[in-house]
């Protein structure tokens, strides 16, 4: 498993234009992968936009970004630039 | 050739058109609770919630593409939305889960998943998270009947030219009417407000509503022949009915393409006085084309139908995109905006108007938005926003004085400054008129001359106010009259005003055929 924790920079924080870019990149990848914010028990599924749209974190969240399988580790490389680079809002 | 029996129903004539079509009966889709089931067989239930998923992916696929074609990329996308949906890992699988897990049916399966979803999102203080728990029940609802057997009809199913029969039309199910099939509708319940009435009218589709239980006569594939002016329907019409239906058709055709020859000549008196004649229009759409009719100018958009059309406020977005797309159809020719004009006659899922014994005399229109500034000042800022983009005017409805004119005024100026603030390109000049349709109104209109820039009369309320007339009751109705001398003094009293301070005055007019061929045009 690889994992990598990352903070939301945007202004608007993870809504629901950066759910739906982020499983637009997480389906690219056949990994397994989880988002976890830190402090909460729960992991939610990064393929789902329906849990992701539902976390409502906002700037300055800290997530925890965590995939197994094959391509695990592009997976999380991947998706923790696309958040810290603000899904292109900043 | 029919083999049932004609039948002449009798209903109230909203909108007018004589149409013959087929038949469509719309049952709205409820959310109708089913018990929980266990599942007798759970690899059999799997197999349905399969197929059912399946089965749902393409019906949705097809109704993008036809979407796209049709209705527009706005609404192809909240269907795009929904195949989304079906391939979200928090949304089927579950359901799976619950079959093969816990043993229940796929309907509660569905079901569960469906409340447990939706209900998390509607839970959410956001706007979009509410439109999606909408979108998720949708799909659960094609889920179901997929299970069920009960495919049930739905409006956006609608492929060819049909005579829509309901018990009425909610809001968000106008949203999915594709206008080219539509012929006109027929409903068990509403009157000449109800927003169905409005739908046909400002679409110019015949429709007869409060035809009560007559509609039980009515089944899905019967021939029916619909007089939106006499609000008489006839459903299985003999050979004989069809043919007098289908030559009187033929001279209201040629009676309109006759008419046509006029359309690009300016609207003169006989005694030489030119009047501008410009549209009223409900939607962006019926712009387009218009001045290719002749018309001046809009003088009338009504903005109710963008608010009753959905299950959510629309937002500044929405509405500034409407708004721009009836600026630039016109090209440059005046359009006027009428703000919302709405009370608690008509009902509204997302805004919790009160139940009143006198909604006429209540809580509407600009009381409304001056009780609600947020909701007014984004329809404010949308319009503003789009004025760039062509000739707008504004004009606040169901205005009472002086008083609630510069309160309303004062929030416009204040929008205005606040839009430019943030960069946002506005026309230099925005005319702001009144509708006047109130005597207190009216009374005043010297007053108020000096401040508008100008006034629309709404003739149909000024009567009923003035006179004390419901026109919808047939008890009454006799009293409604726009040639009583008491109207004719009011409106005089405020053309008079408007003159005096060098100010136009704008009139609502319903012109019958009949009557302007006769009375009005040269030959």
């Amino acid at each position: 498993m690889f994992s990598k924790e990352v903070e939301i920079v945007n202004p608007s924080g993870f809504h629901v234009r950066p759910a739906q870019l982020f499983v637009e990149l997480a389906a690219k990848f056949t990994a397994d992968i989880k988002i976890q914010p830190q402090g909460v028990e729960m992991q939610i599924d990064g393929k789902s936009v329906l849990g992701l749209m539902t976390l409502g974190l906002a700037k300055g969240s800290v997530v925890q970004i965590s995939a197994t399988g094959a391509d695990a580790e592009a997976a999380v490389e991947q998706l923790s630039a696309l958040v810290a680079s603000g899904f292109g809002e900043i | 050739m029919s083999t049932n029996k004609e039948i002449i129903l009798q209903g109230l004539g909203v909108s007018d058109g004589l149409k013959i079509g087929k038949v469509f009966v719309y049952k709205t889709q409820s959310n109708v609770e089913v018990p929980d089931t266990r599942a007798e067989d759970v690899q059999a239930e799997l197999a349905l919630l399969r197929a059912a998923k399946a089965e749902s992916i393409t019906e949705l696929e097809a109704l993008v593409a036809h979407a796209e074609r049709t209705l527009g990329e706005e609404k192809a996308t909240i269907i795009k939305g929904q195949i989304s949906f079906l391939n979200d890992p928090s949304f089927y699988p579950p359901m799976e889960k619950l079959i093969e897990a816990e043993g229940w049916s796929a309907a509660t399966a569905i079901q569960k998943t469906v409340n447990q979803v939706a209900g998390m999102l509607e839970a959410m203080p956001i706007e979009y998270m509410k439109e999606r728990a909408a979108d998720i029940r949708d799909v659960g609802r094609r889920l179901a009947s997929q299970i069920s057997g009960d495919k049930g009809q739905r409006l956006s199913d609608i492929q060819e030219p049909v005579i829509l029969v309901a018990e009425d039309l909610a809001p968000s199910e106008t949203v999915q009417l594709d206008r080219q099939f539509i012929l006109g509708f027929a409903t068990r319940v509403g009157g000449k407000t109800s927003h169905t009435a409005i739908l046909a009218q400002s679409l110019g589709i015949a429709a007869v509503l409060g035809l009560g239980d007559a509609v039980d006569h009515i089944s899905s594939g019967d021939l029916l022949v619909i007089n939106g002016s006499t609000g008489e329907c006839i459903v299985h019409p003999t050979d004989e009915t069809i043919s007098k239906t289908a030559a009187q058709m033929k001279v209201e055709e040629e009676t309109k393409l006759s008419l046509a020859r006029y359309a690009n000549r300016k609207a003169v008196t006989l005694d030489g006085v030119h009047f501008e004649m410009a549209a009223n229009i409900g939607t962006p759409e019926e712009a387009e084309g218009l001045l290719d009719k002749g018309a001046e100018a809009v003088g009338l958009y009504r903005t109710e139908f963008l608010f009753m059309s959905r299950n959510q406020m629309p937002d500044e977005e929405t509405q500034f995109k409407a708004y721009k797309a009836a600026a630039e159809a016109l090209k440059g020719k005046p359009v006027v905006v009428r703000t919302l004009d709405i009370g608690g006659d008509k009902e509204l899922p997302y805004l919790t108007l009160p139940h009143e014994l006198n909604p006429f005399l209540g809580y509407r229109a600009v009381r409304l938005c001056l009780d609600d500034k947020p909701l007014f000042k984004t329809q404010l800022r949308a319009i503003l926003r789009a004025s760039a983009f062509g000739n707008l005017k504004v004009m606040f409805p169901m205005i009472s004085g002086a008083a609630e004119w510069r309160q309303a005024k004062a929030i416009w100026e204040e929008t205005r400054t606040e839009v430019i603030a943030e960069g946002h390109k506005v026309a230099d000049k925005i005319e702001l008129g009144i509708m006047i349709e109130i005597p207190s109104a009216a009374l005043m209109a010297r007053t108020l001359a000096k401040e508008v820039d100008f006034f629309s009369i709404g003739t149909n309320d000024l009567v009923q106010y003035t006179v004390a007339v419901d026109r919808m009751n047939e008890k009454v109705s006799y009293l409604y009259d726009y040639f009583h001398p008491a109207v004719i003094r009011l409106i005089k009293e405020v053309i008079d005003a408007s003159n005096e301070q060098g100010k136009w005055t704008g009139m609502c007019v319903a012109w019958r055929v009949i009557r302007l061929q006769h009375h009005c045009l040269p030959d």
